[in-house]
């Protein structure tokens, strides 16, 4: 025990001595700092998932608990398979979840690599850029419901400014066809800082010998950047998709407070879905079986990508 | 001078740093919008054109903090003159104040959780950090990774059990409650951030001090902790505006006397479209995170990969 205990420390005879008079182990102090983690964790992460997940294969409602538990098997997650509604905010977050990540990835991309010139200041720009991704959702999604407002808000505003239409004339957040969009123009807005964050990383970690190596053998900029820039900046560009991709498969925040998930359902993200099947319809048993899908997708997914990702910077 | 082929030509960095601030600005406006708006009188904040150059007045932040109610003018006359500057702003709509508004309240709630779950999971995750920077710890990268995968529940999922557990053992709607929700929440993060700032941490260092006949323990808190410092102020901070911005459990969890203050602030709006006082809210409430992310600029990138990107 003491062998594997104290590898990490290069103890002589008298130290280890010494130390099992005055102090505990290394083994014990190892526990003694990991238990109270773990334990947290267990209580507040692991605990729930296993009732979900025997909630889930029961009828139970949350608001009537004097009702009798009736154990339904699977038939919770037939249901839901079958769910017209469900697969309509599983469309809805695909649409979400692939335009905030085309988006960002391109503009974050083209910021970083114009940051990336050092041109004097860039410290300080950069880090006005990353204002927003750090503030409330909730709270910065509230109030762009005021910049979209149609005849006041700044937004239409500006749009009818640049492109000539009457500010009055369409409604972002009440226009079926647009509320999709303007979800995405706000996390886009919010989001992109981090993408550019990580790209930057990337791009700063090439070496400048490469580009000078390249220079000799006079491949041209355009070359230089397919064959260089990109492929070694991947990695962290997949990195960024990664987090940015699991963040708004769980998006509530922003979007409950901008839209609702209005008009109608059309921005009813699976998280604002599986809200109102838990805590407005109150059918406890049939959410909690939705939410062990989304788990399950998320978890899934996520490792499938993580492999690939490992592909990448293996190559 | 070296001239190296590398570097961007004047003109190119020029351009560049014209596009970079014209998105900065572009990105900006929201933003100065709302702390515009909450200085306009509610009639300039939705004049259309949208006002750009306007008074200035305090009206938004006299209605964040008060309630007040209508008076007939005979009544308001009796009263006699207005005894303060906020009374004054008031007295315009005929109006008297009636009493503080619940911003004041939530505010508090933000900052009592937001530093209880804050100082929690950095004392819990400094500890567990070390114990995985430093020792043998059987499953180690098994523990680390179940450590991440807390994250990736989507926080309405984990809320259905968690508000039947809150309800059975008296925590709904108590600030320890959700103290302890967000030190959940946040020891995946504090975790995985301070292992990385400890792992930078050489370990000569501790076996000189062990050596030297220091305890575990000791070498610990009087050798790390101090060289760990800004790592854990970093992460510190982090946790806080986790903790500050956080909405799904708190509006969940929350009505009454734990309500932070994202699941308040949008309901100011709810009677009488005052949009200076919400703007108002959320500028008191959204500055000191500006502030705090001018100051973190160095370990920003750390913090929001969770210490797997580092400059």
């Amino acid at each position: 025990m003491t062998d594997e205990t104290t590898s990490r420390v290069h103890t002589t005879a008298p130290v280890r001595l010494a130390r099992q008079i005055r102090g505990l182990s290394d083994r014990a102090v190892a526990w003694i700092f990991i238990a109270p983690t773990i334990f947290l964790l267990l209580a507040i992460n692991i605990f729930p998932l296993i009732w979900t997940i025997r909630l889930s294969l029961t009828n139970y409602r949350a608001n009537r608990t004097s009702a009798d538990l009736e154990w339904v098997g699977l038939r919770n997650y037939q249901r839901i398979l079958n769910d017209p509604d469900i697969w309509n905010s599983m469309q809805a977050t695909a649409h979400f979840l692939l335009w905030t990540l085309v988006l960002q990835v391109l503009i974050g991309f083209t910021l970083a690599y114009l940051i990336n010139k050092k041109f004097r200041g860039n410290d300080m720009w950069t880090t006005i850029i990353v204002l927003p991704m750090m503030l409330s959702p909730a709270v910065v999604g509230n109030f762009w419901t005021f910049l979209y407002q149609p005849q006041i808000g700044l937004f239409n505003y500006v749009v009818g400014f640049l492109t000539g239409a009457d500010p009055s004339s369409f409604s972002m957040i009440g226009d079926v066809a647009l509320a999709p969009w303007s979800i995405v123009i706000v996390d886009t807005w919010m989001w992109t800082p981090f993408v550019m964050l990580i790209c930057l990383a990337g791009l700063r970690s090439i070496p400048d010998s490469i580009y000078e190596a390249a220079e000799c053998d006079r491949a041209s900029k355009w070359r230089q950047f397919w064959t260089i820039t990109i492929p070694m900046a991947l990695p962290f560009l997949m990195l960024a998709v990664l987090f940015r991709g699991i963040e708004n498969f769980k998006m509530f925040d922003l979007v409950v407070q901008l839209t609702g998930g209005g008009p109608g359902s059309i921005t009813e993200l699976t998280s604002i879905n599986l809200k109102r099947e838990a805590f407005e319809k109150w059918r406890t048993g049939y959410a909690s079986a939705y939410a062990v899908i989304l788990f399950v997708t998320v978890f899934g997914l996520a490792s499938i990508y993580v492999k690939a990702l490992n592909k990448v910077k293996e190559r | 001078m070296s001239y190296s082929v590398t570097d961007p030509s004047p003109r190119q960095k020029w351009t560049a740093g014209t596009l970079v601030v014209a998105y900065a600005l572009i990105t900006l406006l929201p933003l100065l919008w709302i702390i515009a708006t909450g200085f306009k009188s509610p009639s300039d904040a939705i004049a259309y054109p949208p006002k750009v150059i306007f008074e200035p007045t305090l009206e938004g932040y006299v209605n964040l903090f008060t309630t007040r109610t209508r008076m007939s003018p005979d009544a308001l006359s009796a009263l006699g003159e207005p005894a303060t500057w906020y009374d004054r702003i008031v007295r315009q709509y005929d109006m008297v104040i009636s009493g503080p508004s619940r911003y004041g309240e939530r505010f508090l709630n933000s900052v009592i959780i937001g530093f209880g779950s804050t100082f929690l999971s950095v004392f819990l995750g400094t500890l567990a950090a070390y114990a995985f920077s430093r020792f043998k710890v059987p499953l180690k990268d098994d523990l680390m990774f179940f450590i991440l995968s807390t994250r990736m529940m989507p926080p309405i999922a984990v809320a259905i059990p968690i508000f039947l557990m809150f309800r059975q053992l008296g925590l709904s709607d108590t600030h320890l409650g959700m103290i302890l929700l967000y030190t959940g929440v946040n020891l995946s993060l504090s975790v995985w951030l301070l292992k990385g700032f400890i792992d930078e941490i050489p370990v000569e260092y501790e076996e000189a001090a062990l050596i030297d006949g220091y305890t575990r323990f000791q070498a610990f808190t009087k050798v790390v902790l101090p060289q760990a410092a800004t790592g854990i102020a970093s992460t510190a901070i982090f946790c806080l505006i986790f903790s500050w911005n956080e909405y799904a459990f708190a509006v969940l969890l929350t009505s009454g006397t734990a309500q932070t203050a994202p699941p308040f602030i949008p309901t100011i709006i709810g009677v009488g479209k005052d949009w200076p006082a919400v703007a108002a809210g959320a500028t008191l409430f959204l500055v000191p995170v500006m502030v705090f992310t001018i100051l973190l600029r160095k370990h920003l990138l750390r913090g929001i990969t969770f210490g797997a990107v580092r400059k």
